[in-house]
């Protein structure tokens, strides 16, 4: 009977160590998660600052966190990607929306990186700053093995952001007059409330629809696509949001210009307190009709700053 | 030696063979045979992540995992209220787990026997069993109410399928827009950052982290165990990448239970930890723990039964301990636990617990101690390694040990009820997906405890338990 009994419990420790050999083995391959991830075209690197990362150390956390959405192939079509809205980036068109670069150009690693760290609002895309930056400097890397563009390229220069200049009820009127000289407003609404008669029929560069930004919603907390700041936003404005029908308007206007239309958005967002809407409020809480005189009034009393001179440059980062 | 096993094998039984058999073609059905699953598990379904996303190795969370339940079940991306999901999404998983287990318990008295009679006296045995079994039944539902308005029900039953609520709260995220402010009302999981609810072991003994649940021996506190989800209100903060962490809960001292507590006693628990990057190696965790409280001693009586709400003569007791979370690369880290335990003497001398409906000791006035009598404290401390293959394969090991430094009793045997406790296994996800979690669990435990055994003729009074176990580890 004892003999019998150790004959069970044996049977039952090799199956034990034996079932844990064969886990080994499929747990390398992941038959079951879809197609593995090919070899990276080539293993690259990021920089971001003194750290450097590396493509072949995230691996397992590209598999781990990104490829359900973005795919094994980085190619956007990971299980997820069909109940998703907005659909994930693919990777391997290299082409990106939040960009410090002009457009159609490659981001730079630190763009990937604050992208990775920041996530991107309304979507999916949740804020992984809970990786250390060793983490988001490998995924950057790994990024770049989707497609060839990253070999052959090298990112652009970031733009330059001129200092903002005052808010003024002046620029917010400017502002609002170049929302609708620009046909802003047709994508995203007369109120920004991204309804405008535009809005329904846009899709991506894959066809996909998408939605205009909603300006309305949101308080305090509120974020854009690509960050929260006023210089975030002109950014959007001179590199535009690429892969979507947002354009880049640098080659339209004029950077206090920008800056007008940017002091006019944040207006539109009305639950948000904001030295914007301070303004409005101390002129009425209504916008004066803009008339074609110079966009920077002279100095007054109660607005006796300067305007910044477009030379005046500073990087990416700035703003309120 | 190789020689001898298989002759070994050679003459078994034939059930031995068909065992051996059986078990392993079901291996081999079982891994080539697993797809892709449908199912919704509750966040992963609203979200679109693979489990891995928030799973060390499902359950237990990884940082962004406790990141997310930290900010009240919401990914912080404007799409977290109930608005944005389809009107079709139900936020229920339910997890149950099919298991095979081999259970060995040394020390077993039992009557002995002479001439088919019960003689009258005693013997000591192991008692060795095995067979098929379930565990218990969960309903996790949780989630948004709207923006900032989190809930979790959690009604759960043992294998009978007799229910409790095992969790029914509601938290009020993000007050005033900082993550430093969240409030939760209601019976939930105290904030162990080690969480005992997400542990992955499922052997009896394996299952539960001892440290979380001890009392020595004859103690009649039951209100100090940190690992029972409790009746409360909950403060906790954090920062915004969360790497800073702070809770403070004040509990009924009923340890869980419902219903109006016994006695005017309340608990408090207290935690903080603070993260840090260290590069390559990832993001480590140090943190510390303390639970004071008070319960009840002493109940007013009506015919000799103890009343609810009468707890008087409230008596003290804390625990205290450091937290590590340290992390070796992607594939190694180490989750480590102490534990300084103190219960007032009378809970020493078994008085308190009267939840069980049994009271060991009622200190109605004028009861006096044994002489000598003196507070129970003792030591401990659990290590758990994690080797993370793939996040498809988690090897897991722990090693929990509990020492007595001081007896209520003086003369007590110094070690009586010490435990050590060793539990080794491994989790395999044969699939990964954000539909469904699936987990081929496999397990052993051996735990000893001093002086707790039946003490007849020259046998020592230690017992030794082990359970071997398999499972099926699911929710849909």
């Amino acid at each position: 009977m004892n003999s019998l009994k150790r004959v069970h419990f044996f049977s039952v420790i090799l199956n034990f160590v034996l079932a844990a050999g064969i886990s080994v083995a499929r747990a390398q391959d992941a038959p079951d998660v879809g197609p593995h991830p090919p070899e990276p075209l080539k293993a690259m690197e990021s920089h971001i600052g003194n750290v450097t990362g590396h493509s072949r150390d995230a691996k397992l956390d590209y598999r781990r966190y990104c490829a359900g959405c973005h795919g094994d192939l980085g190619d956007g079509n990971g299980e997820n990607a069909v109940w998703l809205d907005p659909k994930p980036r693919d990777f391997t068109m290299a082409t990106f929306k939040c960009r410090s670069t002009v457009t159609g150009m490659l981001p730079t690693d630190q763009d990937l990186f604050n992208t990775i760290a920041r996530g991107l609002t309304n979507s999916n895309m949740p804020i992984w700053n809970t990786f250390t930056k060793q983490q988001r400097a490998d995924l950057v890397a790994y990024i770049k093995t989707f497609s060839p563009r990253w070999e052959k390229e090298k990112p652009a220069d970031p733009i330059k952001i001129p200092t903002e200049p005052p808010v003024t009820i002046e620029s917010i009127a400017h502002g609002k007059a170049l929302y609708t000289k620009l046909e802003c407003w047709k994508c995203h609404g007369p109120q920004g409330k991204g309804d405008g008669p535009s809005a329904a029929t846009l899709t991506d560069s894959k066809d996909q629809p998408i939605r205009p930004y909603n300006f309305t919603a949101g308080g305090d907390d509120s974020r854009f696509k690509c960050g929260s700041t006023n210089a975030d936003i002109y950014k959007i404005f001179i590199t535009g949001v690429d892969g979507t029908p947002m354009p880049s308007f640098a080659d339209v206007i004029q950077p206090n210009d920008a800056w007008d239309l940017v002091h006019f958005l944040r207006t539109l967002q009305v639950k948000r307190h904001s030295k914007e809407n301070e303004v409005l409020k101390a002129a009425g809480g209504k916008i004066p009709p803009y008339n074609e005189t110079p966009s920077t009034p002279p100095a007054s009393p109660n607005n006796s700053a300067a305007p910044a001179s477009p030379s005046e440059n500073r990087t990416a980062g700035g703003g309120n | 030696m190789r020689m001898g096993m298989k002759s070994r094998l050679c003459g078994m039984a034939p059930w031995g063979k068909h065992f051996l058999l059986a078990a392993l073609i079901l291996i081999f059905v079982i891994l080539s045979g697993s797809q892709r699953a449908d199912a919704l598990p509750a966040f992963a379904r609203k979200y679109g992540l693979r489990c891995s996303a928030c799973h060390e190795s499902w359950p237990m969370l990884n940082y962004f995992g406790q990141k997310f339940k930290d900010n009240g079940y919401q990914l912080m991306n404007d799409k977290d209220a109930p608005i944005w999901q389809n009107p079709g999404y139900w936020p229920v998983t339910f997890r149950i787990i099919p298991i095979w287990h081999r259970i060995s318990t040394g020390k077993v008295a039992v009557d002995a026997y002479s001439g088919g009679t019960v003689t009258g006296g005693q013997t000591i045995r192991r008692i060795t069993s095995s067979g098929f079994d379930l565990s218990g039944l969960d309903f996790h539902t949780g989630g948004t109410l709207e923006k900032n308005f989190s809930f979790y029900v959690l009604p759960s039953s043992d294998a009978t399928a007799s229910f409790h609520f095992e969790t029914v709260m509601a938290r009020l995220d993000n007050l005033f827009g900082s993550p430093w402010l969240n409030l939760k009302l209601g019976k939930f999981e105290l904030d162990n950052l080690l969480s005992e609810k997400r542990i992955l072991t499922l052997t009896g003994n394996g299952g539960i982290y001892q440290l979380y649940h001890f009392t020595p021996v004859g103690d009649g506190n039951i209100f100090g165990q940190m690992g029972d989800n409790q009746l409360g209100a909950e403060v906790m903060g954090h920062s915004y990448n969360d790497r800073t962490r702070y809770s403070a809960a004040v509990l009924s001292s009923t340890d869980g239970n419902v219903g109006l507590p016994y006695g005017n006693a309340y608990t408090g628990f207290f935690t903080f930890s603070q993260a840090f990057d260290v590069g390559k190696l990832g993001v480590d965790r140090l943190g510390a723990y303390a639970m004071v409280g008070e319960a009840p001693t002493y109940y007013l009586t009506q015919g000799g039964t103890p009343l609810a709400g009468s707890g008087l003569a409230n008596k003290s007791f804390h625990r205290e301990g450091f937290v590590g979370q340290f992390y070796f690369g992607q594939h190694f880290d180490l989750q480590v636990v102490t534990q300084h335990g103190w219960d007032n003497a009378w809970f020493g001398q078994g008085y308190g617990d009267l939840i069980g409906g049994t009271v060991t000791g009622n200190n109605l006035p004028g009861t006096t101690l044994p002489a000598g009598s003196q507070a129970p404290t003792w030591n401990g401390v659990l290590v758990e390694p994690h080797y993370v293959y793939s996040p498809q394969l988690t090897f897991i090991g722990r090693y929990e040990t509990i020492r007595m430094s001081r007896q209520a009793t003086p003369g007590t045997a110094s070690d009586l009820g010490n435990i050590s406790t060793y539990t080794l296994g491994f989790r395999y996800n044969p699939f990964m997906t954000s539909r469904a979690g699936f987990a081929w669990h496999n397990e052993y435990n051996w735990l000893h405890q001093d002086g707790t055994g039946p003490i007849i003729g020259l046998n020592t009074s230690n017992i030794n338990t082990s359970e071997l176990l398999t499972g099926f580890d699911f929710d849909f």
